[in-house]
């Protein structure tokens, strides 16, 4: 119920970056981590109702969901974990408190097409080709 | 023709709005030096008794708390509460099913946080939404009854992720709904290895006062490392202690 909170705020993330760097955004890449408490399918589609009349419209959102990685301290490495419901290790079976990946909610990338599209929604690249 | 497309690494934390005001009402705690404590649960786990105990016993030993306390409807809680002597504040939500941070700085208003040791935030009963929702809070309790079973942590394991401490209530009752402690412990050290747990009964007091001694620990050990950073001329960094998922989240483990 807060995914649209967080689609505002992405859309926001987005746009501020877009303007800085003069280019229009096609796609935003997102990794979300299962101990976000973000579900997907909500975020999608809260997405859906955000982006509309806003600077993102056109742009598409890309979800990558990031595995949970946590610190085995006996084996001394980074293990990948399967379930949220036993954070142990998945090799020796010792208990990983230490959770490195997992929690994470970020705008990783931006796909952009550089300047702004024109009025007919082309890029300068299209519009300059048209002529 | 297709646009050419190219991708641009930004790699920046999604914060949504609760998020920036909790890291300001944990800058404006800090400043103040007050040790936050919030409680969750699921609606009858036990938070208010729990709660009032608490108020009382610290008032006892000389500490200086205040509580606010959120419900869909009612003030009910706060007038329990404030029995304890304490200054308490009700904040109602109407429809909303969790305690957001601009809910509780909006409650606080003007409050002399300075002048307290403790301040206690009752969350809204419900073991989901509060989740995702940071309130700026040094410490954070789960607290679930021996009445809901022990696979209660396996059902809710987002909520004891972004929790410190498990509390298990209603501990008289045990015995007569056949609670398997042991069993419920394992559940807690399978989505949260090494977190604290207490088993204890607001009602008769059993085992309260370890619980007390426990928080007492916190937050000595909170006033003595605030000491140490402002004598070392160092500033807090507000991002350090972020709660909940979408801001970064904590391993305690404590």
């Amino acid at each position: 119920m807060h995914e649209l909170s967080l689609a505002i705020s992405i859309i926001d993330v987005a746009a501020e970056e877009a303007e800085r760097r003069g280019v229009t955004v096609v796609a935003v890449h997102l990794r979300v981590g299962p101990l976000s408490g973000v579900v997907k399918e909500a975020l999608l589609s809260a997405y859906e109702l955000a982006r509309e009349e806003s600077p993102l419209a056109g742009a598409r959102l890309v979800i990558r969901q990031t595995p949970i990685v946590a610190w085995c301290p006996t084996c001394r490495c980074e293990r990948q974990i399967e379930s949220v419901q036993r954070l142990c290790c998945p090799a020796c079976d010792a208990p990983t408190p230490d959770v490195r990946q997992g929690r994470e909610l970020e705008v990783v990338a931006l796909e952009v097409s550089d300047g702004n599209a024109d009025t007919h929604g082309r890029s300068p690249a299209e519009g300059a080709q048209a002529e | 023709m297709a646009t050419q497309t190219r991708m641009v690494e930004v790699r920046q934390k999604v914060l949504k709005q609760n998020d920036v005001v909790a890291r300001a009402l944990r800058r404006r705690f800090h400043e103040a030096g007050v040790f936050v404590v919030s409680l969750v649960s699921s609606p009858g786990a036990g938070k208010t008794a729990f709660l009032e105990e608490l108020l009382s016993r610290l008032g006892a030993r000389r500490h200086r708390v205040a509580a606010l306390v959120g419900d869909l409807a009612t003030d009910n809680d706060a007038t329990r509460l404030a029995r304890s002597g304490a200054p308490v504040r009700q904040i109602t939500t109407g429809t909303v099913c969790h305690l957001e941070a601009e809910m509780v700085r909006d409650a606080l208003g003007e409050w002399p946080l300075g002048e307290l040791d403790f301040l206690f935030v009752e969350n809204v009963g419900n073991l989901v939404c509060p989740a995702s929702y940071d309130l700026g809070e040094d410490l954070r309790l789960v607290l679930f009854s021996v009445t809901e079973g022990e696979d209660k942590p396996l059902k809710y394991p987002t909520i004891f992720n972004t929790a410190d401490v498990a509390i298990i209530t209603k501990a008289d009752l045990a015995a007569a709904v056949e609670f398997d402690a042991a069993q419920a412990r394992r559940s807690i050290d399978s989505v949260r290895p090494g977190m604290p747990v207490f088993e204890l009964s607001a009602r008769t007091a059993l085992r309260m006062g370890d619980w007390l001694d426990d928080l007492e620990r916190r937050f000595r050990e909170y006033r003595s490392e605030r000491r140490a950073t402002a004598s070392a001329g160092l500033a807090v960094d507000p991002t350090a202690n972020d709660r909940v998922g979408a801001a970064g989240g904590r391993n305690t483990g404590r």
